[in-house]
Parts: C-alpha cells; sequence; structure tokens
C-alpha cells in the first residue's frame, strides 16, 4: 500500500494527516467529504500495510476487526463508522481517541529513568481492567492487550485500539485453527494463548498482569520471546518477583501482579472487575507470601515444573460472560443503627448463600455513615464502623474467600452505595428489605427501593429469618 | 433482499405460520423452502397450499426425504416413519402429489446454493452432521455449481460451518437473532435449523433470514403454539413420540 495523499477521497472520506504507521497498518484522520458533518467525534482510517506475504494474514485481522468493532459498545472502544470491501479496498474507520498510549506513558518513565509511583500504576492498571471488563461483559475478549494498544484519555478512562486478534462468542472465530503456532504479542501473551486457547478473559487479565510488571519495573516478566518453546516458558515459569528488580513495589502491588501472571488461568483473578477492584482497594489486598518474596525461584523448582508442563493440557473455555457472571462481586450494604439481630441474621445467610459454591467470589461489606462533623474525630469513626463490620462478617462461613471492609462517609445514604457498586463492577447487592433510614419511608422512597430500581446489577433484598421473627412475636 | 430459508416443515402449520410471519415483519421479500415439506406432522394437506402459494409467488422449494416417502410410501410398515409416510400419502391430493414429484434437489438463489441435505449427490440425503460432510457438501458446490455458500436442513439444528484459519472447516454455534457476517470470500456452509421439528430440547421453530446486501446471516428461534400441534399430532391417531417431540423439542 502506498502511502495515501492528504486531500485524496476514498469511498466519500477525505484523507486527513497520517497518524501513526505502524507494522500492520497506517492510520489517517479522516472526515466527510462535501461538507457533511462529521457524526460527532473525530474519525481516523486504518488501511492495511500489504508488504509481501503478510498479506492475507493482515486482511483476516481486518475482517475480525471490523466484525468485533460492530459488536461492541461503550465508552471503551472506538465507535466503528464504515468499512471498505475486503477484496476491492480494505479500510475501517472510527473514532478518533484522544489520549496517550500505556507505551507513550512507559517510554516517559524510560526517559526519565524513573518508575511511576505505585498510585499510579494502580490507576492507570485499574482502568484497563474496568475497560477490559466492559469487553469481556459484551461476550468479547480481546487477547492482544499491550501498552501500545491502550489509550489513556484525558479524563483517566481507557479505551481498547486494534482489535484484530480479538474473539467475540457471538462471531465464527476466524482466527481459529487447530494446528498452528500461537498468534498474538509474545511479550503479553497468556500461557493459554500459546497453546491455542482462545476465548478466555482470563488471558486479558494476564495481559494486563504483564503491562503492570513493566510499569513496576520496566522490564517484561518473560521477555519477548521469538520462538515457541520461548514462548512456552510461561507455562511454568515465574517471573522474578518485581520487588527483586525494584524494591519501592510495595507488597500489595506485586501481590496483585503475580497474581495476574499465575500460568494457569483458574489460579488468576477470575475476572478483570475482581482485578480492578484490588488495585483501587490497595489496604485490602491480602498479601501473602507470593507479594513479599524478593528472591527467584531456585532453578531447579522450575525444571521440576517445566518436566510436568510437558504433558500440559487446557480445556475450553466457556463463553466468557457466563464466566464472568460466574464468580461474583458481592456487597452486602450492612446498616450500623436502626437495626435488629435478626435481620444482620438474615444478611449474614443471604450472603453465604450468593457466594455460591465456588472458590473466588469475592465479598465488599460496605456501611454509610453521615460525613464527620466538624468536632467529630473522623479517624475514630471510620475505626469504629470498620470493626462493627468485621464483627459481623465473623459470623460468615467465608471459606478463605476475600472479603473487604469499606466504611463510606456520605449523607445520601443510596447513592453512596449505588456509586460504590458501580464502580466496583459489583454483580450483586444485598441489603436488608427495611433497613436503612426506614423511620423515614412515609415521606421519601426507602434506600432499599432506590437502590433496587437505580442499581446497575442484581439486587437481593433481604427480610428477616423467620425463627427471630417469631420468637420476637412470643417476647 | 432478504430471503428467508425455511426446511424441515414436517407438516406443521402452527410453526411454519409462526415463522413466515416472523421473516415478513423482519423484511423478508424471498422464500426458500429447503424440503421435508411434510412427514411427521399432522397437517401436510395445509401446509402444502401454503407452499404452493409461495412457490406461485416466486419461492424456492425443494425436495427432502420425507417428502420423497409420502408420495411413494414404502409397502411394509415398519419404523414409525414408514407409518407417518403411509398416512401423509392418504391425505395428499393428487395435485399435491404432482407437485412433491417436480421438486428439484438443489436450486441456486444468487450466489448460494440450496439443498436438502447435502450438495455431495443430493439424492443421497447426506447428513452435514461434522465438518468433513460439511467439506464434501462444499467441494460438490464448488466444483458443481462454482458457489462458495451453502444453505441446507436436514439435520435439525442450526450451525454454521465456515473455514479458519488454517482452511478447515469448523462449526460455529449461532447465537439467537444476532446476524453473523458471511462475506463472499470465505466459504461457508449453513444449517437453517428445522421449522416444524426442532430436536436441540427447545420446542421453538427454527430457520435463518439471509440478508444478501450485508451478506448477513440471522439465525431465529420462533415460539409457536407447539402444544396445538402435538394435539393436532394425537387427534390424527398418529404416533404418540411425534407429539411428544413437539412438546419437548426432543
Amino acid at each position: 500500500m502506498t502511502r495515501l495523499a492528504q486531500g485524496s477521497v476514498i469511498d466519500g472520506f477525505v484523507i486527513g494527516p497520517r497518524v501513526h504507521a505502524g507494522a500492520m497498518a497506517e492510520l489517517y484522520r479522516v472526515h466527510y467529504d462535501g461538507g457533511r458533518p462529521d457524526p460527532g467525534f473525530p474519525m481516523i482510517m486504518k488501511v492495511p500495510r500489504m508488504g509481501g506475504g503478510e498479506g492475507a494474514e493482515n486482511l483476516v485481522g481486518f475482517e475480525v476487526e471490523r466484525q468485533i468493532l460492530q459488536g461492541l459498545d461503550g465508552p471503551h472502544v472506538p465507535r466503528f463508522v464504515a468499512a471498505g470491501d475486503l477484496g476491492r479496498l480494505p479500510f475501517l474507520v472510527m473514532e478518533y481517541v484522544e489520549g496517550r498510549t500505556l507505551q507513550d506513558l512507559l517510554d516517559d518513565a524510560a526517559a526519565a529513568r524513573k518508575r511511576p509511583a505505585a498510585q499510579d500504576i494502580a490507576r492507570w492498571g485499574r482502568c484497563v481492567a474496568v475497560a477490559a471488563h466492559s469487553l469481556h461483559r459484551q461476550n468479547a475478549v480481546h487477547l492482544d492487550l499491550k501498552p501500545a494498544n491502550v489509550i489513556v484519555r484525558p479524563d483517566g478512562h481507557c479505551t481498547l485500539v486494534d482489535f484484530g486478534l480479538s474473539w467475540h462468542a457471538h462471531f465464527p472465530d476466524l482466527l481459529a485453527a487447530e494446528m498452528r503456532p500461537a498468534i498474538g504479542s509474545p511479550a503479553w501473551m497468556a500461557p493459554e494463548q500459546v497453546v491455542g486457547v482462545r476465548g478466555d478473559p482470563r488471558s486479558d487479565v494476564f495481559a494486563i498482569g504483564v503491562m503492570l510488571y513493566e510499569l513496576a519495573t520496566g522490564e517484561l516478566p518473560f521477555g519477548a520471546p521469538s520462538t515457541t518453546g520461548g514462548l512456552r516458558q510461561r507455562l511454568w515459569m515465574d517471573p522474578a518477583p518485581p520487588r527483586a528488580l525494584n524494591p519501592e513495589v510495595p507488597p500489595w502491588l506485586q501481590e496483585v501482579i503475580l497474581h495476574c501472571l499465575e500460568p494457569v488461568a483458574a489460579a488468576r483473578p477470575p475476572s478483570a472487575a475482581h482485578l480492578a477492584f484490588d488495585l483501587g482497594d490497595p489496604d485490602q489486598v491480602q498479601v501473602g507470601p507470593r507479594g513479599l518474596r524478593t528472591t527467584r525461584t531456585p532453578f531447579t523448582a522450575h525444571v521440576r515444573r517445566w518436566l510436568r508442563a510437558a504433558g500440559m493440557h487446557y480445556q475450553p473455555s466457556a463463553l466468557p460472560s457466563e464466566r464472568v457472571g460466574e464468580i461474583p462481586i458481592v456487597m452486602v450494604a450492612v446498616p450500623h443503627h436502626d437495626t435488629t439481630d435478626a435481620t444482620l441474621y438474615a444478611l449474614r445467610q443471604a450472603v453465604d448463600r450468593s457466594l455460591g459454591i465456588r472458590p473466588g467470589a469475592r465479598l465488599a461489606c460496605v456501611t454509610v455513615v453521615r460525613s464527620a462533623g466538624a468536632q467529630e474525630d473522623e479517624a475514630g469513626l471510620h475505626r469504629h464502623h470498620a470493626e462493627q463490620l468485621r464483627q459481623w462478617a465473623r459470623g460468615l462461613d467465608l471459606q478463605g474467600r476475600q472479603v473487604s471492609f469499606h466504611v463510606l462517609q456520605s449523607d445520601d445514604v443510596a447513592g453512596a452505595l449505588l456509586a460504590y457498586a458501580q464502580t466496583n463492577q459489583v454483580s450483586l447487592i444485598v441489603m436488608g428489605a427495611a433497613t436503612h433510614g426506614l423511620a423515614l419511608q412515609r415521606w421519601i422512597p426507602t434506600v432499599p427501593a432506590r437502590v433496587a430500581a437505580e442499581a446497575p446489577c442484581s439486587v437481593l433484598l433481604v427480610k428477616d429469618a423467620p425463627p427471630f421473627a417469631l420468637l420476637s412475636q412470643a417476647a | 433482499m432478504k430471503l428467508a430459508l425455511l426446511s424441515d416443515l414436517h407438516a406443521n402449520l402452527r410453526a411454519l405460520d409462526a415463522c413466515l410471519a416472523h421473516a415478513r415483519a423482519a423484511g423478508a421479500t424471498q422464500f426458500a423452502l429447503l424440503g421435508d415439506l411434510v412427514g411427521y406432522g399432522p397437517e401436510p394437506a395445509a401446509v402444502l397450499e401454503r407452499v404452493m402459494a409461495l412457490a406461485a409467488g416466486g419461492a424456492v422449494v425443494l425436495r427432502g426425504n420425507h417428502d420423497d416417502a409420502a408420495r411413494q410410501p414404502p409397502a411394509g410398515r415398519q419404523t414409525a416413519e414408514d407409518v407417518s409416510a403411509a398416512w401423509t400419502h392418504e391425505q395428499l391430493t393428487p395435485a399435491h402429489r404432482a407437485f412433491l414429484a417436480g421438486l428439484p434437489y438443489a436450486e441456486t438463489a444468487g450466489d448460494a446454493l440450496l439443498v436438502h441435505a447435502s450438495a455431495y449427490e443430493p439424492q443421497q440425503w447426506e447428513y452435514v452432521d461434522r465438518p468433513a460432510m460439511a467439506g464434501r457438501c462444499l467441494l460438490a458446490a464448488q466444483q458443481q455449481w462454482g458457489l462458495r455458500r451453502v444453505f441446507c436442513g436436514h439435520v435439525h439444528e442450526q450451525l454454521l460451518y465456515y473455514r479458519g484459519a488454517d482452511n478447515r472447516l469448523m462449526p460455529f454455534s449461532p447465537v439467537t437473532g444476532v446476524p453473523v457476517p458471511m462475506r463472499a470470500h470465505r466459504s461457508w456452509v449453513a444449517l437453517v435449523g428445522s421449522v416444524g421439528q426442532p430436536r436441540d430440547g427447545d420446542p421453538r421453530a427454527m430457520y435463518a433470514l439471509f440478508d444478501a446486501a450485508q451478506a448477513r446471516l440471522a439465525f431465529h428461534r420462533i415460539a409457536y403454539d407447539h402444544a396445538g400441534t402435538a394435539a393436532a399430532v394425537r387427534a390424527a391417531g398418529l404416533p404418540e413420540g411425534f407429539a411428544q417431540r413437539l412438546e419437548r423439542g426432543r
């Protein structure tokens, strides 16, 4: 493909300046021909580069990207505008997303010879995880997440680009093959992709882990191997712990990064939402030996694992939307006053049931307290309520599941609960049907009613368990 | 142009009418009936009247194995299918039988080949139930008709075979109502499912709608009064298993 001349017209689009020239494609700013107003956002045209030999593969990527962009929605993917006929004039026109790629941010850090602060890494990582989760909920998996494919917008949110290797449960996988080398970018590719599994959202979680590792250490955890043998190393090899390369990496961040880089998909955070949760709440990350290590795994242990990996076999994955829903993030709103033992008991029972029998589900215990007055000791108030939550949770049968405690300050209880559920991709809210300011319900809609009406997820309204209700009647 | 693809009607008038109504509402302007118009079901004459009216309006109508059996039922009554064929035969007028006798095995519509079972020796009624059979079907379509898009029925299942990255045929299970791009430069075999006798555990009728301009195929499932058809099967004195199959979709 020769470079398109600025000002030329292709299928009703006027070619503007070239903004990117990659190995596979070139990007040009475009606008509609003939003074037709733009669709409300700036546009770019992506044109494949067809060099010798790689043409066909590259075009399949175009076909895949077109198919998938048309099937996706929301602020985390560029909006699709038009596509040229593959046989005649292959191109894609989509939204031009303003911002800097994560690669730009990495390059800045490298140039300044300074690693980004842990909270910045967590913030960027969280925004990538939220974007990936939005994709997963739409039945798609990106499968080629890397810093160059993540645009951090000025508003702090992320848009993911380049869907040429992506997978969507609703469309035939044009890149599927029974026997052939893995496709993807070697540095960020998950182990299951190496053995040919496409469509597991936890592959994206792995790739985000690689990006977090890069941000934290400036290095790639598994290098950028060019051979199949080199790629297969990640099936059994632990990367050097980030703290061995950069002692300033806090244990919680290392815990999160290495959790994402677990070779077996089932050992990683079960969804990108769970990862976003961890990155948003560093104090609540349960740091284990994984987070504290500062030495590499001994050579002998790697050899043993390498031998076992020779017979490694992965099961094909289920549809992502099912998988994403299977392992819920459950949020329970625990009232801190005007409540009874019966209510607290019933809430505990409902939470036990809602967490299900599968490991990996996590619980966020939330209570909302009104804003502290000027005279009050805010930290003390927080401690007091957090301790109340912990006491309440002691009666739960958690079986090692992750649980966290959050004291929110707000005078708008329902608003605070809703915002929390929205921000943390909560899958289910559990709350009492008659809690949170019952006395006012004759005049204003009750908190549970408003939460149920406006929540971004399912809401379980819990009524008191019969034995207690009967007991109080008897008394 | 939107082409509605309906196969394996199996004398189920309620299911046929529900699918036709859905297709018309979705903008179908052309219809193709891919065979097995009768057999199993309780309304062979009424279904054939509908089909003959569609044919008079330009619809493609193909021959299926059950249509042959109804025209010339086997002498013995060994299986439930034989019973069905003999009963159906009795219900049809000479005009119906003549219509069935004149049906072709395969037909083209634009750059697609339509066939009841497989493009490979259509009169053998081979089941396209695995990639190798889909491959054989495609090869025949390419060699004899020069076409790379085949629509067929016969297996009572909705499935799309396409060529993956290594040129092998891969099966894809479509999601109801989500149009799948079927671009012309690839090879495709689409199984459109059965209108009148679903067998995948879901009693809703199946058909598919091909949007030729956009090159997209949508697979649909249509709820209809399957209890009504099952009751008609019993009232006609046909084998009980046929009625239960409609109720259970299996």
